[in-house]
């Protein structure tokens, strides 16, 4: 299972590669998000709980992008059906498909995140240092798995687009208030992490949770 | 066409319904805080159980959809999460109005079971165009059944998501839907709740009813139509 | 806040009740209305059976 899952995973990221469609319009989409949150708000720069929300509303805008483009390339291609006929476990499916997200998310940070402490950002980014990325690295866990499951709930609809969204959003506001307010105490002008345990502890309950029934659901989906 | 036990089960509720409001406006003593507007929590505050009940119960059939392959499951489950919602918007609509007279505004961010609630509120909306954007029947079937499942699983994760966010911006003083509540506001609050459930449980019979004999009918005329081109 | 005057408070209780009690009978109505409709096609029916 795990080798499906990584044979799968490996096209994906290749086809990425190669074609260039999701990674670079989500990071771009942040960039422009910055610049309309910074005439929406009529900010130069932005701390503490302001910064917090900006920053993660913006990313979970982003996944959005991302979610909706997951099962792209099979659609087009008319690959699900090949996958559906090979062999392969629905879970190897679902694990490759999360786990792209997943790469694609921090690919997406890499830039995205950076660039917020350019743009938008009062204090020194380095002082978010250790926390942030492990931040970073459980919110994106939770929104990959939600966002395979949600894909895949889509990929068939005629109303993929407006279901999407509507669907993603809600059931992210638990990573969003558990990642702003974690992140929210290190964008302080006076850095440092408060309540740093309970917040990621929230996280991670989210993430097992959803992981684990994602994987028990995805079987039921894409079948036929 | 209704099954045996259900005038006896709509006899119940209407008694409950009764009850309850009869202890709610004669019997349950005027809050010392809030005075009369206290009354609205008789009727919102199990509204909200019974539809969180209703979304979760909802999830519960759509495992059993799942793993039986029987869609009467799925009916059951689509019908629960449709009552629900109707519930949800009316929890929606009191706790505003609860929030206008306590408050003086028509929303408020510090009360964790109505925001968690309408964020649980936006999230089922999503399930009608969901399923009814898709057109085979049983794959309809299947992806509802997914969403109770993901959704129902959500409920309670959200709820305590949202009740730590509002614990740190707006810490709560006081209390308001349990805690210590005094002998007799309890028993009303308590009837309250199984008048609501027995609600819930009626109408949700009452709209499976409908549905059965509405599919029924379809049948009869297809084979009718069946037979008269023959 | 403190707590509002009877008369005032009285109209909010109302309002919440009578929106309660409103969203059931409509429901209830409506769907009454879809079982009475379902019940005359159904002997309809039966009749254009028979004939």
């Amino acid at each position: 299972m795990i080798r499906a899952a990584g044979a799968i995973l490996r096209k994906d990221l290749r086809l990425e590669l190669r074609t260039k469609e999701s990674v670079p319009a989500m990071t771009l989409f942040t960039l422009t998000v910055y610049v309309l949150f910074h005439f929406g708000l009529d900010r130069d720069s932005l701390d503490g709980e302001l910064a917090a929300g900006v920053l993660w509303v913006t990313l979970l805008l982003a996944a959005v992008i991302g979610v909706s483009r997951l099962f792209a390339a099979e659609r087009e291609q008319g690959g699900i059906d090949a996958l559906l006929l090979a062999p392969i476990d629905r879970t190897s499916l679902f694990l490759a498909k999360a786990s792209a997200l997943f790469l694609f998310l921090v690919a997406v940070e890499l830039v995205a995140v950076p660039a917020f402490g350019l743009l938008l950002l009062g204090p020194d980014l380095g002082g978010t240092l250790p926390e942030l990325p492990a931040i970073l690295l459980l919110g994106n866990l939770g929104v990959a798995a939600v966002g395979a499951l949600v894909a895949a709930l889509a990929a068939e609809t005629r109303a993929r687009e407006l279901i999407v969204p509507l669907l993603l959003l809600p059931l992210l506001v638990p990573v969003l208030i558990s990642c702003a307010q974690a992140t929210e105490p290190l964008l302080r002008q006076e850095q440092g992490p408060e309540d740093l345990g309970r917040w990621l502890g929230l996280l991670t309950l989210y993430d097992v949770v959803f992981v684990l029934l994602c994987v028990a659901v995805f079987d039921y989906l894409l079948e036929d | 066409m209704y099954s045996k036990g259900f005038m006896p089960l709509a006899t119940a509720t209407v008694v409950a319904l009764t009850t309850a409001l009869a202890l709610a406006f004669f019997y349950a003593p005027l809050d010392a805080d809030q005075g009369f507007v206290q009354k609205i929590f008789y009727v919102h505050v199990p509204m909200a159980i019974v539809a969180l009940g209703g979304f979760v119960a909802g999830g519960v059939m759509g495992i059993l959809h799942l793993r039986s392959g029987d869609p009467s499951w799925d009916l059951r489950s689509y019908v629960a999460i449709h009552l629900s919602v109707i519930l949800g918007s009316g929890v929606l609509i009191t706790g505003a109005i609860w929030a206008k007279a306590s408050w003086g505004h028509w929303w408020v961010w510090d009360e964790p079971v109505l925001v968690s609630f309408l964020v649980v509120f936006l999230l089922y909306c999503v399930y009608y165009p969901l399923r009814f954007s898709i057109e085979d029947p049983e794959r309809q079937a299947r992806y509802s059944s997914v969403f109770a499942i993901v959704a129902g699983a959500f409920v309670p994760l959200n709820f305590v998501a949202v009740r730590m966010a509002e614990t740190f911006t707006h810490p709560r003083v006081l209390s308001q839907t349990g805690g210590s509540l005094p002998g007799e506001m309890r028993l009303t609050f308590l009837v309250s709740l199984l008048a609501m459930a027995l609600l819930f449980v009626t109408l949700w019979k009452l709209e499976l009813t409908a549905k059965h004999a509405s599919m029924q009918l379809k049948r009869l005329r297809r084979r009718l139509d069946a037979r008269v081109t023959a | 806040m403190p707590a509002l005057p009877l008369d005032e408070a009285g109209k909010y209780v109302a309002g919440a009740y009578v929106v309660f009690f409103a969203l059931i009978l409509i429901y209830v109505t409506i769907l009454g209305a879809k079982i009475a409709r379902i019940d005359r096609e159904l002997t309809q029916l039966a009749e254009d059976d028979d004939r």
